[in-house]
Order: structure tokens, then sequence, then C-alpha cells
């Protein structure tokens, strides 16, 4: 399975794959087989991840040029991304990449993973400041207007069937109530919302 | 292909090129020709690359003297003076989607006017653009790009200008060789014809112009 990390919470997924399952990681500047930060001291200048930080690469690890590594991305062959977001939408659309007169750093390879990856996940905060993430339209511009697959937060696990959002999850001691209080959209409650398995 | 001074390279851009630059993040970047850049002074460049780095490094040296009047990337995340350049109008910045971009190079360098592609439909990006429907999906037509030079950055040249990269510094490079109408090389390391083995050329020396001579 190849799957494309994000920066941030997204990056941290990596210290939690089960030892048994096969997965290769991409890192979009033009490498599969991303393994962890070096050693002191044993940092190539040449090899580094998407944010320019030294990383090693694995053993049956591959390095290509950006139109290979984006063909990637934008042609379906990752299986999964796992993004960070700024809001999520009611219909599962993402804003991740701007917050207009603010934060302007480009979208970089936000909108062709989003686009082109078989699986959007979302890992983030339910909320910023207080404020609801999950609203019921992206008030920040898009990212793209493919809707993500599923999204998990410190509270919640939700699900993006038909462009509808459902509760599919709740994280352990946080009630039905607390998420719903916490997001803007108007969320459908599967039959069974069960705790985390963490 | 001709070997030249580093001077003499630099010399050859008028103030006002167009330039494309090899490197993500500043890994990859041809430092010694942006630092002969820098030295010359050439101003009002447009720089086509995926990132301006960070301040002190690579494209962000540029964007440090005040070379750089366009710039059209990807992210600019990571370098805060080309942010503070871009707000005080005193640059102007085109945000592309990194596979728009790469593939619009590649459109410049491969003989196509453009490429279609699904990233940024119903997004800011497709402001100003054609869309195109295509067996049941949507596409925005996005146009190919060229350059007055290419800057490479490679690990291995060969006397002839055959180059191969190293890890993550591959990047751009290879895609830029093909979309400038002059392609400069700056190689970590100049090495005998017959040492990077066909099977592992990954920029063939005719589209090299010149390479930069060590010293």
């Amino acid at each position: 399975m190849l799957v494309n990390l994000g920066i941030g919470i997204p990056t941290m997924v990596a210290n939690f794959i089960p030892r048994d399952m096969k997965i290769f990681f991409q890192s979009e500047n033009g490498l599969i087989g991303t393994g962890p930060i070096p050693e002191e001291g044993m940092a190539h200048p040449l090899l580094t991840d998407a944010g320019g930080r030294p990383v090693t690469a694995l053993p049956g690890a591959c390095t290509f040029d950006s139109a290979m590594s984006f063909g990637l991305i934008r042609g379906g062959h990752v299986d999964v991304t796992v993004l960070g977001a700024l809001q999520v939408g009611a219909n599962g659309q993402l804003a991740n990449w701007m917050i207009p007169g603010k934060m302007v750093p480009g979208m970089g390879g936000a909108m062709d993973l989003v686009t082109g990856a078989k699986r959007v996940i979302i890992a983030m905060q339910h909320t910023a400041k207080g404020k609801p993430k999950v609203v019921n339209t992206c008030s920040l511009p898009l990212t793209s207007v493919r809707p993500i697959d599923l999204l998990v937060s410190e509270m919640a696990v939700i699900a993006f069937p038909d462009g509808k959002a459902m509760l599919m999850e709740r994280a352990p001691g946080v009630s039905v109530e607390q998420i719903v209080a916490a997001t803007e959209a108007k969320l459908l409650l599967a039959d069974k919302i069960p705790e985390m398995q963490l | 292909m001709q070997t030249i001074s580093v001077i003499d390279a630099v010399a050859m851009i008028p103030d006002g090129a167009t330039v494309m630059v090899g490197g993500f993040m500043g890994v990859g970047t041809p430092e010694r020709i942006i630092d002969e850049l820098v030295r010359q002074g050439k101003r009002n460049l447009t720089v086509i690359a995926n990132d301006t780095a960070l301040p002190g490094r690579g494209i962000g040296k540029l964007v440090d003297a005040k070379l750089v009047g366009h710039t059209i990337a990807s992210h600019i995340g990571l370098n805060p003076e080309t942010q503070r350049q871009m707000i005080a109008g005193q640059m102007k910045v085109d945000l592309v989607p990194q596979g728009t971009l790469i593939e619009r190079i590649r459109a410049g360098g491969y003989g196509l006017g453009g490429v279609l592609t699904p990233t940024g439909v119903g997004t800011v990006v497709e402001e100003g653009k054609q869309r195109i429907e295509s067996n049941g999906k949507t596409y925005l037509v996005e146009a190919a790009l060229h350059a007055d030079f290419a800057l490479i950055g490679a690990f291995l040249a060969d006397y002839l200008g055959n180059l191969s990269y190293a890890l993550t510094a591959r990047n751009f490079n290879p895609v830029i060789a093909m979309a400038a109408s002059t392609t400069i090389v700056a190689a970590e390391h100049i090495v005998p014809i017959g040492l990077i083995a066909p099977d592992h050329v990954v920029t063939p020396a005719p589209l090299v112009d010149y390479l930069v001579a060590n010293g």
C-alpha cells in the first residue's frame, strides 16, 4: 500500500503502523520508502522529506522526479493520503491551504493529493481556539471539490458516505452530545457509535 | 555541450530573464550558480521553481537580494521574505499546484501546448481557465511553460554532459532540463565518459548546453 502523509499530526501516523502491515510511504519530493529521521550525524543533505527535513530511505526505496511523483498522486496510484485541515464542510469538502489575507503559503501538493489519492483521510484537532472546524460549508478556499473519505480527530471519527457527515466513533470518555456541540455541520448518527479502539 | 566558468555562465543571463531552477527546498538547487547570480546582481528575474526555499538557501538567496520580480511556484510558506515581498507588492507570485506546475513544465519541454488536469477544478485555481469534459470527467486546460534558462543541479555529469541525480535532489531538475532555450548545469562531481552507465543517465547530454567547470 502506498501512503502519503502530510505535515503535522498526519506525520505521526507513521509511528502507529502495525508491524505486519506492508506500507510504502511516499515523499512527494521524489521518494518511495521514506524511513524515520536519521540518527544524529547520519543525515544526508540530498535525502529529505517534502518539508526539506532529513529522512532516511528504507531497504527497497526508490527515487524519481517530480513529474512521476505527481503522476503517482494524480493518477490514483496513492492508496491513502492523510492530511491536516483548516475546515471540513458537511459535504466532506476540504479547505486546508490558505487563509485569505493571513496565510498564503501556496497549495504545494495538497490539491493534487486530495484530487487524486484513492482515499483521503483527515487527521486534525476537532476545533480551533474553541471554534468548530467541521462546518456547514467551508468559508475558506477549497483544496478540491472531491469530498474526503474519513475524518479523525481527538473527539470523533466521521465518515462522509454520499457527501454527508456521519458520526462513526467517539473518543474514550467523549459523549455524542459533546461532539455535536463542537461540530457546526449537522451530523448523521450511525446506529451504534462505539468508542474508538486505541 | 561546452564547459564554462560559473562567471561566464551567469554573464549570459540578462536582467529580466525567465529562469527555471531545480531543487525542492534547496535540495538539488545549483548553489554555485545562485551565488554568482547574486554576486553579479541580475535583476527582475522571473523564477519558475517548486518553491523559494528558505532565506539564505537556494532560491531564497535571490529573494533576499531582491533580484526576483515574478515567482511561479507551488509553495512559498517556508520563506517569510518571499511572502513579505509579495504582500508589499515588490514581487508578483503565481501559486500553482505542484503536480500542475511540473506538468506545465514537462509539456513545455515535450512539445505540448499544455495539459488537461482534474486538479483545481471548482477551486480558485480554475479562475480564468478553460474547462474541458472528456470521458465524463472535468479537466482544466493548463498551458505549457517555457524559460530562457534552466539552472540544473546534478550529482554526476560526464565530460559530454550526461547527467544523473542523487536521492531527492532529482525533483524538478530533469524536467526543466528540457523546457528552456539554454540549459546550464552545475554538478557535484564531473566524471569520465562511461562512468554513468547508459541505463543510469537521466538527462541525455544533447539537452545540456553548458556545464559549469569546477573551481
